[in-house]
């Protein structure tokens, strides 16, 4: 009894031993770029592998920040995460409303050319995305960040909310008509309030793969550096700063910073949508 | 008196066309960004890539197949075009079987603090590919703390130039690949592992079996089908590679890590090789999104006849 006690625990003692091994390299390079940030370029230069700064210093972040116009790259992709999050998110809901709840003419037909784009790469459009965003006018400013972004069809999203629509009982929509509800009206006051875990989900997976988007802003800012966003302005700063890591290191930081922020508060809304997407 | 019945059917009919045209004007928002920014360039694209055209002015030249012919014995498209399929073989197993590993040890409601762990494996998930590779050149770097540590360990005789060097750069790509996308890999067969009842371990486990062989003749089966799923999103996702390797190799060096995507990009939006070439860019994009398209039908029908097969 004792010995298979034993055994357990020595069992477990592995498995946490190895787990925080495989641990220490995962975050290793996100703690590496948080302390690198506040070295001096003399001591990032001294002690490669520390993770704790000898000298806590704002320097690399001040720097950054306004001379390097990270302020403004950041305020950018803010703007252009939550323009093209709102966007994707109306959409989704309205259209997941219909396909999951109604029969109507032509949806068949409709959900097949959705599904269809899920294995084209953006390669493969990013071409004829650009010119179109060009027909517009709109090359290098935020409003065709956002425009872009939000095109597709967003196919999990789509069933996530389809799927979720669904399964609400009929007899909420049938009330609704009896006060007097019209079709919109149901929609907007009775359905889409109860879909807020869906909602949420999509909220948070829009924004993490805008914020993190690179060859759409980066075809688009090409000749215009002021609506670069985080990830397009530190490859650039990269490209003319090549021996500045301490620099490049706090502009790390401060891109990566709010999206890890966000997904540790609201991760069980991301973990149940990536989990909700290979199932459906 | 008469109109009564007939009215009725109208007022269906009415009442049907309604709801019809309510629906399509809930859709008709995602449909319009659907077709301004998939549907229209998928078609264009094919359009471009039988010009001549520099993107730059006006000018275009109507070439009929001439892209096609001359990426038919362009030698640095098809060094891509294999680098991206050799980029997808090495990712593709070394991810599924780790993140399948890592899954399988958290997959156990004994075990203390798994979902901190399970934290920690998605953060590199979320954070921005491109922002990861630019850090990890200097991580990799020779004079960066990987290789510091390597050779204090005694691993290392001297520093390697992972990503400078035609030899390494590849696998140590893949090597950052598989840390950064293994994450959503392992929460796909927690899903996975998680339809399957607890029950069946401890049976299997009560009769005998080691984890090994509980996990080989019970569990495997039973998940089979999402690992189908789980596959062919891996082996699609791996073949749009393109922020990691931007930001890491630029394709190089001497186009030894160039894929499909950076190839791309270069022809037609940088000017380090001269005018850009649109119409010969979207040939090619054209040419690997029909091949991913049919490696996904083709991987989905292989998936479909194999469950089949379990079934019968």
């Amino acid at each position: 009894m004792n010995r298979g006690k034993l055994i357990y625990t020595v069992k477990t003692g592995i498995t946490h031993l190895l787990l925080i091994v495989i641990g220490f390299f995962w975050v290793y390079p996100f703690l590496w770029m948080f302390s690198a940030s506040f070295k001096t370029q003399e001591e990032f230069f001294r002690d490669k592998l520390s993770l704790i700064p000898g000298s806590f210093q704002f320097d690399n972040i001040i720097r950054i920040w306004t001379k390097a116009n990270f302020n403004v790259y950041f305020v950018n992709t803010l703007v252009v995460t939550a323009g093209t999050t709102l966007l994707v998110l109306i959409m989704t809901s309205m259209s997941g409303y219909v396909l999951g709840r109604y029969q109507f003419f032509g949806k068949q037909a409709l959900m097949a050319i959705f599904m269809a784009s899920i294995s084209i790469p953006l390669v493969s459009t990013i071409i004829p995305v650009y010119e179109v965003i060009k027909s517009m006018g709109l090359v290098g400013t935020k409003l065709g960040l956002i425009l872009s972004g939000a095109g597709g069809a967003h196919v999990v999203f789509l069933l996530l909310f389809a799927g979720y629509y669904r399964q609400i009982p009929n007899e909420l929509e049938e009330a609704a008509k009896i006060d007097g509800c019209g079709f919109f009206q149901t929609y907007f006051r009775v359905m889409m309030p109860l879909a807020t875990p869906i909602a949420s989900t999509v909220i948070i997976m829009e924004s993490i793969w805008t914020w993190n988007a690179f060859m759409l802003p980066l075809v688009l800012t090409l000749n215009n550096p002021s609506s670069r966003t985080l990830a397009v302005g530190l490859y650039a700063f990269r490209g003319e700063n090549t021996v500045d890591w301490t620099g490049i290191a706090a502009g790390g930081s401060i891109s990566v910073i709010p999206i890890i922020a966000l997904f540790i508060l609201l991760q069980r809304y991301f973990v149940d949508g990536v989990a909700g997407a290979v199932k459906s | 008196m008469k109109s009564v019945p007939i009215s009725k059917t109208e007022r269906k009919r009415r009442e049907r066309l309604r709801i019809n045209l309510w629906c399509w004007a809930f859709v008709s928002m995602t449909l319009i960004f659907y077709v301004a920014f998939q549907g229209w360039p998928i078609l264009s694209s094919i359009y471009f890539s039988l010009l001549n055209w520099s993107g730059l002015t006006k000018d275009m030249k109507f070439v009929g197949l001439a892209n096609y012919k001359e990426l038919l014995g362009d030698q640095l498209f098809w060094n891509a075009f294999i680098n991206s399929f050799k980029y997808m073989v090495l990712v593709v197993p070394l991810q599924l079987v780790f993140s399948l590993f890592l899954a399988y040890l958290l997959n156990n409601p004994k075990l203390k603090g798994s979902s901190i762990y399970r934290t920690i494996y998605f953060v590199p998930v979320v954070t921005t590919a491109a922002i990861v590779g630019i850090v990890m050149v200097f991580i990799w770097g020779v004079n960066g703390p990987l290789n510091q540590m390597l050779v204090s360990w005694g691993i290392l005789q001297i520093p390697i130039n992972f990503f400078g060097e035609g030899k390494t750069a590849m696998s140590s790509l893949v090597a950052v690949a598989v840390w950064k996308d293994c994450g959503i890999y392992m929460i796909y067969w927690l899903a996975a592992l998680q339809s399957v009842p607890r029950t069946m371990y401890e049976a299997a486990m009560v009769d005998g079996a080691g984890r090994f062989r509980t996990f080989r003749s019970i569990v495997m089966p039973m998940i089979l089908p999402t690992a189908g799923v789980i596959s062919i999103l891996c082996v699609i996702s791996s073949l749009k590679v393109f922020d990691i390797v931007k930001t890491m190799t630029e394709g190089g060096p001497f186009y030894a890590t160039d894929v499909i995507a950076t190839y791309v990009y270069r022809m037609a939006f940088s000017s380090e090789m001269g005018m850009p070439r649109l119409g010969y860019a979207s040939a090619a994009a054209l040419l690997f999104g029909i091949t991913i398209i049919i490696i996904g039908a083709v991987l989905n029908m292989v998936k479909k006849v194999l469950n089949q097969k379990r079934y019968n």
